[in-house]
């Protein structure tokens, strides 16, 4: 997967974070989507069916555990998209 | 923040949501008069919100089994199936639910939320992949976290969506459990059971479908939404509670696979915990007696079930799709819910109140459950109250 790919990534993300929180706080790849943007998990968990079917990849929620910050899910995607 | 100003933070959010100190969150019982009254504070209020779906928490039978076990072996077995805990009821039990589903093998569990950890996670481990509603009960997710494997979502009730994601699964098929209810807790509404398992034949997956609501409401003889579509053989493992339709507490699975009989030795929610005790199991033997032959209990479930649905319908109230015991009132806000389920209690009416993000797609929502000991004047009570609240939230 090339590296516009991953800023299709990283822009999408973006875009559809800044529509699910009430945050004015301008979203980056290190902005914290639980502490700073204050998104619910049911939120989050809508947000990766989303990812998934945009990009027709499957991302299991387990994986999640560990993703706090827009970069780190950005780099998921990408991972498994381009493991695909 | 440390680890008790976390807690602070999140009682903090709480609060912030329920201003008045109401306590609509574990709400104290202080006396329990029978199937559909208790006393809240100093109001004799009507239950709308327990999962007494066939009435029979003070059945004379269930009652005298209970006091007779008691007697007998004692109040508790103090230890684990594995261990002394497999009493000569709990074996019972074990065959009569699967005699009750026409299948080989049963499994009894302390509670209901551990009959699908313990089954989740004895079925599906690392490297499997688990395919789950949306709107699935926190026991499924919980039992699909514990088990380690992948853990995929498909939108609630949607089979479009549902085969979307099993097609992106490859041939991870073959290690994949679907996993869906027979009446889902928030909204009342039914799982396309029979679209479910043409995709399962056709991605020759394994089925669990969790009865918990359904047991004792739905199909001639109350086994659930296997027995009303006409598909019991085609699901490979049921699961189910005692805490609803059979008034006490505990849970099970059943499956015509032998291999269910190896959870006994590998699953740590059915091996780490105490087994049910004597009377718990002595009362839920009587009431699954009651249940299976409870045609009549189940005819006047669905004539409250419908009265209350019309009503609220009637009324302009937006509610789940498929009339049942659970009907939810929805509504866009917190406060509004709150308002509404305040207002009702003050008419004394207990009910449930479910907020975001536990309710779908961030709304909120007052939910009652029906139950066949209800009289048709108290449902009718709750109607009218419903409608004369109508205009206030």
């Amino acid at each position: 997967m090339t590296e516009s790919n991953y800023d299709e990534i990283m822009q999408l993300l973006c875009d559809r974070l800044s529509g699910l929180t009430n945050s004015d706080a301008q979203i980056t790849p290190e902005t914290n989507m639980i502490s700073q943007l204050s998104i619910d998990s049911i939120k989050l968990l809508n947000l990766i069916m989303e990812i998934e079917d945009t990009f027709d990849v499957s991302i299991p929620i387990n994986a999640l555990t560990d993703i706090h910050t827009v970069r780190e899910l950005a780099d998921l995607v990408h991972k498994i998209k381009s493991a695909s | 923040m440390n680890l008790l100003e976390k807690l602070d933070a999140a009682a903090a959010a709480r609060k912030s949501l329920l201003p008045n100190g109401v306590g609509a969150f574990g709400i104290p019982i202080e006396e329990i008069y029978s199937a559909t009254e208790a006393r809240i504070g100093d109001r004799r209020v009507l239950l709308l919100g327990t999962n007494n779906y066939l009435g029979l928490t003070f059945a004379p039978e269930c009652i005298r089994a209970a006091h007779e076990a008691i007697d007998k072996e004692g109040t508790g077995t103090t230890g684990s199936r594995m261990a002394n805990g497999s009493y000569f009821g709990h074996r019972a039990l074990e065959r009569e639910f699967a005699e009750f589903y026409q299948c080989g093998f049963g499994i009894v569990f302390t509670t209901g939320y551990q009959a699908n950890l313990g089954t989740i996670s004895g079925l599906v481990g690392p490297g499997d992949t688990v395919l789950i509603d949306g709107d699935s009960h926190a026991s499924i997710y919980d039992g699909c976290i514990l088990s380690g494997a992948d853990i995929i979502r498909f939108k609630h009730n949607d089979m479009v969506d549902m085969e979307k994601r099993l097609r992106r699964l490859g041939d991870r098929v073959e290690t994949t459990l679907i996993i869906a209810e027979g009446i889902y807790s928030m909204l009342g509404d039914q799982a396309p059971l029979a679209e479910i398992v043409k995709l399962k034949n056709a991605y020759n997956c394994i089925l669990l479908l969790d009865e918990a609501h359904s047991l004792g409401v739905l199909g001639e003889t109350g086994q659930g939404l296997v027995e009303k579509t006409g598909l019991l053989k085609e699901v490979d493992f049921i699961t189910g509670t005692f805490s609803k339709s059979l008034c006490s507490i505990g849970g099970f699975c059943v499956s015509n696979h032998p291999q269910l009989e190896q959870l006994r030795y590998i699953s740590h929610p059915y091996i780490f915990t105490a087994s049910p005790s004597p009377a718990t199991i002595a009362s839920t033997r009587a009431a699954l007696v009651l249940l299976s032959k409870g045609s009549d209990l189940r005819m006047q479930l669905w004539n409250n079930c419908t009265q209350l649905y019309s009503q609220l319908k009637e009324t302009g109230y937006l509610l789940g799709p498929d009339p049942g015991p659970v009907i939810a009132a929805i509504l866009d806000t917190p406060q509004q819910a709150l308002q509404l389920w305040q207002s009702l209690l003050e008419h004394n009416i207990y009910v449930n109140l479910i907020l975001p993000p536990a309710a779908p797609e961030g709304k909120s929502l007052v939910r009652c459950s029906v139950n066949a000991a209800h009289t048709p004047e108290q449902i009718k009570y709750v109607g009218d109250t419903f409608s004369k609240l109508y205009n206030t939230i």
